[in-house]
């Protein structure tokens, strides 16, 4: 029981927001705010999915939100500037995060180099890169993208979610599927908990861990592409900081920064804490957005100390 | 080992000096060649200028930074929160510069303790709460800038103050200001370091936390200072943020500050282990991060594109400490001499 504590006090602590919110504000206790929370957090959900996968293995990116900004405006330049149709695009997009990801994982198993220094270094590339692709905001204006943006499931009234919610949410369910029920996940969650062990036991320490960032990579540039979607544009500045929200949430929702615990489900919990700070801040419009910041401070905070003494008690013989 | 020159040469190879020195003087010398001017120094009104005073003068920020960043990975710790601590430092001298009739003698000491406090904030939770590094400090670096904002009102805050903009902005016996403050800092902390017993503390801490509380030093401590001390240099940097723009821009100032920092320490030769380390690097390496940006802005290089060279840079460096990186380099040599 012990183990689903942290996953509880994260939900916990929605519903306590969520009804504080719900309690302070009008109309924010509809089916329109939950569901767009889903539409407004999509792309820091799946750098977050992706995060949880990189953080259970024991490692950290920096470079998601770079890998973001690089993948919204190589897909932005192509379909605007070089008349590719989105769908090449975005396969193009997608492969480029992969290779990414995967090259830093490579770097970081074959050479035991420190995940935070190779990840930084990918950081500063991707960034440059999408300023080299293009120094300005680059609108795309396509049918297919105009046919993805009107996209809609109705859930309620006035409520439905987007393309971009539907992405994350199947993301979401294949993400929660590989963690629990395929081995891959199972050799993650090793990985993390003892890589001596694990290497040991003959699970493949060296493929799940290229992996892991792989994987990441490809959460990263997919985020890219639900944020152009979201915006209708490319824009090389964006996601600056991602990364540290993404981390935030990832631990908010109940996941050990040394790696090895912690559920996908708890960093949906931590999103939608985000996302719900977000929406009460924008409905009191008298409170500004540096608050957000503090509160998510604080927040991470009180996770990280209950953490602590969690696994302070339930390891009483050591210390 | 008394020998003057095999001292000087173990200090330039044993400290890991050699390496980073080898890069800023290849860096020099492309400048040298191809870069119009870039040693060219003149005297203007006594003061000198040039390039080269220009990188001094702008990697001031990141050479203090890198200072107390230096001892924090020396305890095998990190610290992310500078840039953050930077804003914070600037929005308290700025908010009391304009507000207030106090005497810049006490506002620059006040932003100074704000954030050698949130510093031991920062170490209480490192050595104390026992929570790894990155995360200790990813709380400040997350909340901090908000902090700041709360300070300002989410204004940029603008002033006029002769002293405070003389931090930054002003000459000091024909030399930018701030080359002043960072020679002393460096100065005192080498000392400090190598003179007296606390560089030993601050090695065993990181290198054998368990060892060395046995042997009765108080490792608690010695982390909760660097934290501290690492905190103190931010507030300096942001001080001298502040004052260059002559303004706190709490949402800009010090971005990614405690990125460059990092890889100036680790490009320095202190690695991110712990247990060593070399102030002397450090500079260095901050210095070598400067004149990559300026020479690449001298070459007409987009400022934004700017994060590709500096990337290349650090995966280089990760490999060139890396053991079985190193090995394979020596085993493809191997094979060309035994083919040849």
């Amino acid at each position: 029981m012990r183990r689903y504590f942290p996953l509880m006090a994260t939900f916990a602590v929605l519903i306590v927001l969520f009804g504080t919110a719900s309690a302070m504000y009008d109309r924010f206790f509809t089916a329109r705010v939950v569901a767009n929370l889903f539409s407004d957090n999509a792309f820091l959900g799946i750098t977050a999915i992706g995060m949880t996968f990189v953080i259970l293995s024991g490692g950290i990116d920096l470079s998601v939100g770079a890998v973001l900004a690089f993948t919204m405006t190589f897909v932005a330049s192509m379909v605007t500037e070089h008349s590719w149709h989105p769908v090449p695009a975005i396969s193009l997009a997608l492969a480029l995060g992969v290779a990414l990801g995967g090259g830093m994982g490579f770097l970081i198993q074959r050479y035991d180099l420190p995940p935070f220094l190779v990840t930084l270094g990918g950081m500063f590339f991707a960034r440059g890169m999408a300023f080299l692709v293009s120094a300005e905001s680059i609108t795309i204006d396509h049918e297919f993208y105009t046919a993805l943006q009107d996209i809609k499931i109705v859930v309620g009234p006035k409520a439905w979610l987007k393309a971009v919610a539907l992405v994350f949410l199947s993301l979401l369910f294949g993400a929660v599927s590989l963690a629990h029920w395929t081995p891959f996940g199972r050799n993650i969650y090793a990985l993390g908990g003892n890589e001596s062990s694990a290497r040991l036991m003959g699970l493949p320490v060296a493929r799940t861990k290229i992996q892991v960032y792989a994987l990441n990579g490809f959460c990263s540039a997919l985020a890219g592409v639900v944020a152009t979607i979201y915006m209708g544009s490319g824009n090389p500045a964006m996601g600056v900081g991602l990364e540290l929200d993404a981390i935030a949430c990832v631990v908010i929702g109940g996941t050990l920064l040394t790696g090895g615990v912690g559920y996908v489900a708890g960093t949906l919990g931590g999103v939608l804490i985000f996302g719900t700070i977000q929406s009460a801040l924008i409905f009191d419009g008298r409170l500004n957005s540096w608050w957000l910041r503090i509160a998510i401070g604080v927040l991470l905070l009180i996770f990280i100390l209950m953490q602590r003494q969690l696994s302070r008690m339930s390891a009483p013989t050591k210390n | 080992m008394n020998d003057p020159l095999a001292k000087l040469k173990r200090w330039f190879t044993g400290g890991g000096l050699l390496w980073p020195l080898l890069g800023l003087a290849a860096l020099l010398a492309y400048d040298f060649a191809f870069v119009d001017g870039f040693f060219r120094l003149e005297v203007r009104d006594g003061h000198l200028y040039g390039t080269l005073i220009d990188i001094l003068n702008q990697g001031s920020k990141t050479m203090l930074l890198a200072l107390g960043m230096t001892l924090v990975i020396a305890t095998g710790g990190v610290d992310l929160s500078v840039g953050s601590l930077m804003a914070i430092a600037g929005a308290i001298a700025a908010a009391l510069v304009t507000q207030s009739e106090m005497s810049l003698a006490l506002i620059v000491p006040i932003a100074l303790c704000a954030t050698a406090a949130l510093g031991v904030f920062n170490g209480a939770l490192v050595s104390v709460a026992g929570i790894q590094p990155i995360v200790a400090t990813l709380i400040l670096m997350v909340a901090g800038r908000g902090i700041a904002m709360l300070i300002t009102g989410g204004q940029i805050v603008t002033f006029e103050h002769a002293g405070f903009v003389y931090i930054g902005n002003g000459h000091f016996m024909g030399l930018p200001f701030t080359l002043t403050i960072v020679a002393l800092a460096l100065g005192g902390t080498s000392l400090l370091m190598r003179k007296t017993a606390c560089g030993l503390f601050v090695e065993a801490a990181g290198d054998n936390e368990t060892a060395s509380r046995f042997s009765g030093l108080p490792t608690r401590w010695v982390k909760l200072s660097v934290y501290a001390f690492s905190g103190l240099c931010a507030g300096l940097a942001g001080l001298i943020a502040a004052s260059n723009i002559k303004a706190a821009d709490s949402s800009r100032v010090g971005e990614m500050m405690e990125l460059d920092a990092i890889f100036a320490v680790v490009v320095g030769g202190t690695a991110l282990t712990g247990g060593r380390f070399n102030l002397l690097g450090s500079i260095v390496g901050a210095l070598l991060i400067q004149t990559l940006t300026t020479t690449m802005i001298t070459q007409g290089v987009p400022p934004a594109v700017a994060p590709v060279p500096k990337a290349i840079v650090i995966v280089a460096v990760c490999l060139l400490q890396s053991e079985r990186f190193r090995n394979e380099v020596s085993g493809w040599f191997g094979k060309r001499r035994a083919t040849a």
